[in-house]
């Protein structure tokens, strides 16, 4: 089991530090449609902070309107200082931006790519050719740098963009869904990425609608669901509120089923597969517990699977009773 | 303070115009990368101007001139408005260019960027005057060697010819760009751009004003292109500008104005 990923040691700011990102109260609706209803976040710099949450829910639209891509209808929202409002092109100056959609020019090269962030961020040309150059090789494109953009891979692109938002050093770095879409061993790549900005000291927003790779990467999360905040905490303070962690033992023997199912307190019976589920958060301590159990009663399972709660049970946990009722009872 | 002081931020002119000369490069380099789009541009008013020459030129030439002109004073009528004609097909090429960058994703990224935010469009003005600028002198050399030639034209002619040009690449390729940016695709930026390949054919470009029927006239006479062909006419081949040269100006600074402001707003609004 993926434990959390414990914060690496951090500057130390003091609790006067301003935060990375802030806002209060942040609004954005298309036409009736609400998307951000009320949006109050609060980041601390050099810390990674995911929003959490299924498609539709908003994710996008609160990073569009926190890198100035798009205005909010109400609300404040401040980034890195600076007002997105009113002084937008401060925010700009501070952010890194890797979207959804890569956001690199496919009719031209990797390294032109590099060379045009470089450009703009005013570079002088041999600045900007080692920066590229050293970006280039910490993100495993040298060997493609000559080649369109437009003939790489999905993993690829996505490395490329995160390059090309890191020539502008920024202080804040926005991902909107880094992963999505990316196979599993991008994926792990992409989550080595994120880890080894940190540890730069950048700070990181991330979204994703993967309980994991928040659980993995951020040391905050918020839960977004229809445009409101409705779970904020650490990765194991959020957990606490999911039901749905389990254990299920199987057996062949049917004696060997009923008498666990004695001896073990809590559990829900599958009488048909001869299963029996025990709730647990997966902890090894709980784990060994269940065992001892099962073993001063001589009682052998057939076999053992362990179930972490996922984004489904967080929802169900996290809106049931207010906008999904028949599903809350459970 | 645990956050860099970011470093000065030049002044806005030379931020302007930095930004802008890179993005300039990023339009040429896409331009040149993928030439097979101006070059197909290229091939309508190339056709046309030997189409016009070679098949319909002895019936066309009967008509210029009071009747009885041979096939080489039609070649001498028809050049000036085969050139305004490519730079309106060029202008094609401009709005599908830009609508098809408008939903790439790097222009979100721009946008997020703290760069002199004309820029983008700056650079797409600039690259297609330059393709602009380009095509027409391929095409006029097609000119040339079918027997195109000026008469007694003077060196400031000249220079005014080419200046005339520019500027009419300039005013009609800001309206290209904002037909590029309200289209939500590559199919719809060239159809919304039809116009700009039509009015040639509606010009002096191919037979005289003075041709065509009555109630037709005024609309031939005054839309833009007539004008500006009117005015290349004279100074290349000598003959009566008039007026035409400064309606030609007033054309181009109001399409002009129109065109850079409609972009400017169109991109200033709220991606989706």
């Amino acid at each position: 089991m993926p434990s959390s990923v414990m914060p690496m040691p951090r500057r130390s700011d003091g609790p006067q530090s301003p935060a990375a990102v802030s806002t209060v109260g942040l609004r954005k609706s298309y036409g009736d449609k609400t998307v951000l209803d009320g949006i109050d976040l609060h980041i601390p710099p050099g810390s990674v902070f995911a929003l959490l949450g299924p498609n539709g829910a908003g994710k996008t639209t609160a990073v569009k309107i926190l890198s100035t891509l798009i205005t909010a209808d109400g609300g404040q929202a401040q980034v890195a200082g600076h007002d997105v409002a009113t002084s937008p092109d401060g925010v700009r100056a501070a952010i890194g931006v890797t979207g959804q959609f890569s956001a690199v020019d496919g009719l031209i090269t990797g390294e032109e790519n590099m060379l045009l962030m470089a450009d703009l961020h005013h570079l002088s040309k041999s600045q900007g050719r080692q920066v590229a150059a050293e970006l280039l090789e910490r993100f495993d494109l040298t060997d493609a740098a000559k080649k369109p953009a437009s003939t790489y891979s999905g993993g690829m692109k996505r490395r490329l963009d995160i390059a090309m938002t890191l020539v502008g050093r920024p202080r804040i770095i926005f991902l909107d869904e880094p992963t999505t879409g990316l196979d599993p061993r991008s994926r792990h790549n992409m989550w080595q990425i994120i880890r080894a900005l940190v540890s730069d000291g950048v700070t990181v927003f991330l979204t994703t609608q993967y309980l994991e790779e928040a659980d993995e990467l951020a040391d905050r999360i918020a839960v977004l669901n229809d445009g409101r905040i409705v779970a904020e905490g650490t990765a194991d303070e959020l957990k606490r509120l999911i039901p749905g962690g389990h254990v299920r033992l199987r057996f062949t023997d049917p004696t060997a089923y009923q008498r666990a199912a004695c001896a073990l307190r809590e559990v829900t019976r599958d009488d048909e597969a001869l299963a029996l589920q025990i709730p647990s958060d997966g902890s090894p301590r709980e784990l060994r517990s269940i065992l001892d159990r099962l073993d001063s009663a001589g009682i052998e399972a057939d076999e053992l699977t362990m179930h972490t709660p996922d984004l489904d049970d967080v929802f169900f946990a996290l809106t049931g009773g207010t906008d999904q009722p028949k599903e809350a009872v459970r | 303070m645990s956050t860099p002081v970011a470093p000065a931020r030049p002044a806005r002119l030379s931020l302007a115009l930095r930004d802008s000369s890179t993005m300039l490069r990023r339009n040429l380099l896409h331009a040149r990368r993928y030439p097979s789009l101006t070059l197909n541009l290229l091939l309508t008013p190339i056709v046309l101007l030997l189409l016009f020459v070679y098949v319909f030129g002895d019936v066309m030439s009967a008509g210029i001139g009071g009747g009885g002109a041979d096939r080489s004073e039609y070649i001498a009528y028809l050049v000036p408005g085969i050139l305004l004609m490519t730079i309106g097909g060029t202008l094609v090429g401009t709005a599908v260019s830009v609508s098809m960058d408008m939903t790439e994703g790097i222009i979100a990224r721009f946008r997020t960027m703290a760069i002199h935010r004309g820029s983008v469009l700056v650079g797409h003005v600039i690259s297609s005057v330059v393709q602009s600028v380009i095509s027409v002198t391929l095409v006029g050399a097609v000119g040339v060697a079918v027997g195109f030639r000026s008469t007694d034209a003077t060196v400031w002619e000249w220079i005014a010819a080419f200046g005339l040009l520019a500027l009419f690449a300039l005013a009609f390729t800001w309206i290209a760009v904002g037909m590029g940016m309200v289209s939500p695709s590559a199919e719809a930026a060239s159809n919304n751009a039809l116009p700009l390949v039509f009015l040639p054919l509606i010009s002096s470009a191919f037979v005289p004003v003075d041709a065509m029927p009555g109630w037709f006239q005024p609309i031939a006479q005054y839309q833009p292109f007539t004008p500006a062909i009117e005015t290349l006419r004279g100074l290349l081949l000598g003959t009566e500008i008039g007026d035409n040269w400064w309606i030609t100006v007033v054309w181009c600074l109001g399409l002009a104005t129109l065109g850079y402001r409609w972009s400017k707003a169109v991109f200033n609004r709220d991606p989706k």
